[in-house]
């Protein structure tokens, strides 16, 4: 019965796409999918539980067991980022009905909630699976449904963006694949739990290292790592205003997570010769993307461009998180990237409210939102201050980890760079906070208060005061995270360079 | 874990006075009458928790761990119920003062104004009742970003320019050396718990001590030490109420609170005197005390003149936790209760000379007492305080601090609060003494009486008489502050 | 000849170069998803062509063989060219709204019309 479970949230987003599909009214079809994606929501929930409880589950298909068959194997990093995934996805779906009514077309508006699914089930696959090779179809799956719905944006610039997402995207899937093939040349097996025990065992073959850099190259254009980042801008800032919502705090995570379980499960990064240079690859690349995109964020004349840029300064941190290395640095990584989706997931939702009430995110056109809108607004300010990391936010349980984790490894300057980051994160944030208060607007000086849909603001708020709720009770986040980076390097890990991890308080504790 | 429910009242009464603000945003009376009935809650909650705490059963409240084994944790003790009573008492103070003044000036968006208030007060209790220093970062970051929409209140290009700066600068200290600071303590002494004699073990390595004691007085901007006090005048674009409860007491005493808090529960005062950098932080606040009264003695506008004043006297506070000597820190204590009295009066006084007689500038001020007897008078006798002449409050603060550099044998430093203080009778007593005398040279302008609104005059006042009473009868604020550890009999 | 006992990572090698270079440097959208789909088959070769066995038999069960090729990496393909047929039907549907939107397949026209507007 529990071994069923682990599929469940795979499979509901699955078949429900192409049931989706025939439904007439769009309306249904809205009903529908964010019923389905509640669901997969509540199963990987029951998931995260039942791990949690009793260790990793798994589910043989056709019975053919594992490594021979395709096997989903459920451990708490993986029920981690499905109940994460699931649960953005919910609340994205319910909260989406008034926006893409206004964004997308009658005869349309069905097909894109199938696209959505399909998305769904793309990513949630990945998260669930244990085998290399379906985790590629699972990626491709995901990534043409994101193509599709990036085109829908309204403007017909949507199009080339989506066009090259697609060429990029697909590069890096291409990529993995070559990766892929090498390890399963090597060991004749594509089970990733099978492959972690083989792999140590041929010992430091160029073959290994080649696989492994283009697995890396691969996952980091799906992730828009710096320098690899090009197509996010264009792509989240031209995608419909409800797709950028659903896809910024989702396919990077996923793609994360992919890194992580590649890096540190399947090629046991931490004990290999290759570490020191790729710890100095992903810290100083995550430092370049958290400097560089915040810098463009800052002079964006667009709100939404200016967040996109944020996420890649965002994904900066949790690629420091990964080079750090340790237990403290993957933990504070997965907390990030948690906690990541809350601040995008609640950012991009409002700006899908204020799209609708203003018809764009320019910062000209939000000048006396605050006014219009108090509550989308203060939704904004709530999430944009645990972008900042204000402590009493989520955004601030991610710096300290981070923090503590760079500081265990004796990196002072790293330190002070990830907390001199957050300061640049707070101009672009105030920028915003002074337009919206402080500016008038010439051309309605007294617009009387318009706020957002209902369903758009819950959904926007719920978001929002999440990222307070786990600001202050971290036990869900901090929690899982520290059993899963523990499990992901071991318990008695070393760090990347077999330095012993530093007594550290705080970091490992289940 | 006892009395908290004291604790939540002083933390809760603020948002509740929000919702309220906000429900009866259409009703002026009514909402001022909150916001006035909001402020005695205030003070009379905070009077019981005065009393818990002499009965000898502090109040104190830990929540689940946030991080592992490290959560919220409220506590009350000398020093924070010492802050908290000055900060609530004035608050009621203000409000009255305000209620003048925004009416008098016909100031916009009053709820607004009277919401980030109450909400600032709120983290100002937070900041006094904090167990330990995470605690505190919450409420001292959730400070800075409550009282910005006070600072930008105006909406001008200068009062956003001065928003940034202060919010620059606030924001950047803070997260830059105070979180960095807090996280490497967490991870040096595993607790962040204020605790009497500090919480650093002896085996701590003396130069990681010395970086963090540096990291922590540069953190700690809204001590307004420099080269980080810029902030502080850019704030003066705020209404006046504003600059004076939380630019002259709230933030700044804020600030030195803290440092004092870290000195005496983080590093204490045994370990804190052998701390390498202490010397040389010692030095800078003696700069730091000259340097901001001599370019204060340059300003024209009296609310950035009374800002550097302000810069200067943060100064004397910081020195006196430095001295790490018992004479220091009551020095250090009694003067965040002494120059919150005067200057708080202080920039009643220019408030009401704003409101009164539209004048801004110190040169324009020669010969307003004929017009402003009242005021002026006041005006005269907050200078004493702040310079700390008898026969005002802020005597034995200074006294204190004065005895402070003696006993740790610094003359130099002695030197500099002497010559602190005759610059301070140059740059503020003069103002009203030539108001009253102005000199032949130019005839005194014929003005008439002619005062602020009367709840401006009963705001100054009640400043006022607390500074002279606090000559006169300094004994529980003494016996308040004698005991903090370490601060002796 | 060691070199020519490889030559099957020489064609992959040469195919994924020249589909890579079609990418980059092809301003025509059209050309670019061409590019896409060899640098793509440049790997269903690769991993095809290692799934051959040396003297092995097609892998159907047949009486008197003992020696088969690896089946499972077919498999596999199959499966990527379906995403590869996907991927490219996706592609060209973009390139007709392109297309349709802005009167143009080449890269550069549809910047320039972009930072015109």
């Amino acid at each position: 019965m529990l071994s069923q479970l682990a599929l469940l949230p795979v499979l509901l987003p699955l078949i429900g796409a192409p049931a989706c599909a025939v439904l007439r009214r769009p309306t249904a079809a809205w009903a529908f999918a964010s019923t389905v994606a509640v669901l997969a929501f509540v199963a990987a929930a029951a998931l995260l539980q039942a791990t949690a409880r009793q260790g990793v589950i798994h589910y043989a298909f056709g019975g053919w067991a594992a490594p021979w068959g395709i096997e989903y194997r459920i451990d708490l990093l993986n029920a981690f980022v499905l109940l994460l995934v699931s649960g953005i996805a919910a609340v994205v779906l319910v909260a989406s009905r008034a926006s893409v009514w206004h964004d997308i077309a009658e005869n349309r508006r069905t097909l894109f909630y199938v696209a959505c699914l399909l998305c769904l089930a793309g990513w949630l696959g990945i998260a669930a699976t244990g085998d290399a090779f379906n985790l590629f179809v699972f990626l491709e799956i995901s990534s043409l449904a994101t193509y599709a719905l990036v085109a829908c944006g309204r403007d017909r610039q949507a199009l080339v963006a989506a066009f090259n997402y697609l060429v990029m995207g697909t590069i890096g899937a291409t990529f993995i694949l070559i990766g892929i093939g090498f390890i399963y040349m090597l060991t004749g097996t594509l089970n990733m739990a099978d492959l972690a025990q083989r792999l140590p065992g041929l010992g430091e073959s160029r073959t290994v290292f080649a696989a492994y850099a283009f697995i890396v190259v691969g996952v980091c254009l799906k992730l828009a790592l710096f320098p690899l980042h090009l197509w996010l801008p264009g792509a989240y800032t031209q995608a419909p205003a409800i797709v950028t919502a659903y896809v910024a705090a989702t396919a990077t995570k996923v793609a994360l997570y992919v890194l992580i379980r590649f890096s540190f499960s399947v090629f046991h990064l931490e004990s290999s010769r290759l570490a020191l240079s790729l710890e100095a690859v992903f810290i100083s690349l995550g430092v370049v993307a958290v400097f560089a995109g915040s810098l463009v964020a800052v002079f964006a004349s667009n709100l939404k461009r200016a967040l996109a840029w944020s996420s890649i300064a965002q994904i900066g941190y949790m690629a420091v998180g990964v080079g750090i290395g340790t237990v403290a640095g993957v933990q504070a990584s997965l907390i990030h990237l948690f906690n990541h989706a809350l601040m995008k997931g609640a950012l991009f939702l409002a700006l899908a409210a204020i799209a609708m009430r203003v018809g764009g995110n320019e910062l000209q056109a939000l000048r006396g939102i605050g006014r219009r809108m108090p509550l989308t607004s203060a939704a904004i300010v709530v999430a944009g201050i645990s972008l900042i990391g204000v402590p009493g936010t989520a955004g601030f349980i991610s710096k300290w980890y981070l923090v503590t984790a760079a500081l265990a490894r004796e990196q002072w300057l790293l330190a002070l760079l990830i907390v001199a980051g957050s300061l640049l994160t707070a101009v672009y944030i105030w920028r915003f906070v002074e337009t919206a208060w402080l500016d008038q607007n010439p051309a309605q000086p007294a617009t009387p208060p318009q706020e957002a849909p209902p369903l758009l603001l819950a959904g926007t708020l719920l978001l929002a005061l999440a990222n307070i709720y786990f600001g202050l009770d971290t036990r869900l986040p901090v929690g899982t995270a520290a059993g899963a980076a523990a499990g992901l390097l071991g318990d008695s890990a070393a760090g990347l360079l077999g330095h012993p991890p530093a007594p550290l308080p705080g970091a490992g504790a289940p | 874990m006892n009395g908290a429910g004291l604790l939540f009242a002083s933390l809760l009464l603020g948002p509740a006075t929000v919702a309220g603000i906000v429900l009866l945003r259409h009703h002026p009376n009514l909402r001022e009458g909150l916001t006035l009935a909001a402020g005695t809650a205030l003070l009379a909650i905070n009077l019981r928790i005065l009393s818990a705490l002499n009965a000898g059963t502090p109040p104190s409240w830990q929540s689940a761990d946030l991080l592992p084994g490290l959560g919220l944790e409220l506590a009350v003790e000398p020093l924070g119920m010492l802050f908290a009573l000055i900060a609530s008492s004035l608050w009621l103070v203000t409000t009255v003062y305000a209620i003048g003044y925004l009416r008098g000036h016909g100031e916009t968006h009053q709820s607004r104004f009277y919401s980030f208030f109450a909400l600032s007060i709120t983290c100002v209790m937070g900041i006094a009742f904090a167990g330990n220093l995470l605690t505190l970062f919450l409420f001292y970051e959730l400070l800075s970003l409550a009282t910005w929409p006070l600072v930008v209140h105006a909406g001008t290009d200068r009062a956003r320019h001065g928003g940034r700066v202060y919010l620059g600068v606030l924001l950047g200290t803070s997260i830059l050396f105070f979180l960095p600071a807090i996280i490497l303590t967490w991870a040096t002494a595993e607790s962040l718990t204020f605790t009497p004699g500090g919480v650093f073990g002896p085996s701590t390595p003396p130069a990681l001590l010395a970086a963090l004691l540096v990291l922590f007085v540069f953190g700690v901007g809204k001590a307004a030490m420099m080269p980080f006090h810029r902030w502080l005048p850019a704030a003066m674009v705020a209404p006046t109420p504003v600059s004076a409860l939380l630019h002259a007491v709230a933030v700044v005493k804020a600030g030195v609170f803290t440092l004092v808090k870290i000195g005496v529960y983080i590093f204490g005062l045994d370990q804190l005197s052998g701390v390498a950098s202490r010397e040389l932080l010692l030095y800078l606040a003696g700069f730091s005390l000259l340097a901001a009264s001599i370019v204060a003695m340059r300003q024209d506008n009296l609310k950035a003149r009374l800002a550097y004043s302000t810069v200067s006297q943060l100064a004397y506070i910081s020195l006196g936790i430095l001295l790490a000597v018992p004479s220091g820190i009551t020095g250090s204590g009694l003067h965040i209760a002494m120059h919150a009295f005067g200057k708080i009066t202080l920039f009643f006084c220019a408030g009401a000379i704003m409101v009164a007689a539209h004048k801004t500038q110190v040169s324009e001020l020669r010969g307003l007492g004929r017009q402003m007897p009242f005021t002026m008078g006041a005006f005269l006798l907050a200078s004493l305080s702040i310079a700390g002449l008898p026969p005002t409050g802020g005597t034995w603060s200074k006294w204190y601090l004065l005895l402070g550099t003696l006993d740790a044998g610094a003359l130099l430093l002695a030197g500099a609060l002497i010559v602190s203080t005759l610059l301070n009778l140059v740059y503020l007593t003069l103002i009203p003494v030539r108001a009253f005398w102005p000199g032949g040279a130019e005839p005194a302008p014929a003005g008439k009486l002619q005062e602020a609104p009367l709840a401006c005059c009963i705001a100054i006042g009640v400043t006022t008489a607390a500074c002279l009473a606090l000559f006169l009868f300094p004994q529980p604020l003494y016996a308040l502050v004698s005991r903090i550890p370490g601060a002796g009999g | 000849m060691d070199v020519l006992s490889y030559f099957n990572y020489w064609v992959v090698v040469v195919l994924m170069m020249l589909g890579f270079f079609i990418v980059i440097a092809r301003a025509n959208l059209v050309k670019k998803l061409i590019g896409l789909n060899i640098f793509q088959t440049s790997v269903f070769i690769l991993y095809i062509s290692t799934g051959k066995v040396a003297g092995g038999a097609a892998p159907i069960l047949t009486e008197g063989v003992t020696l088969y090729s690896n089946p499972l990496p077919h498999v596999l393909i199959l499966t990527a060219i379906v995403v590869g047929i996907a991927t490219t039907s996706v592609g060209l549907a973009l390139v007709i709204r392109i297309h349709a939107a802005y009167g143009s397949v080449n890269q550069n026209d549809i910047l320039q019309q972009d930072q015109q507007c």
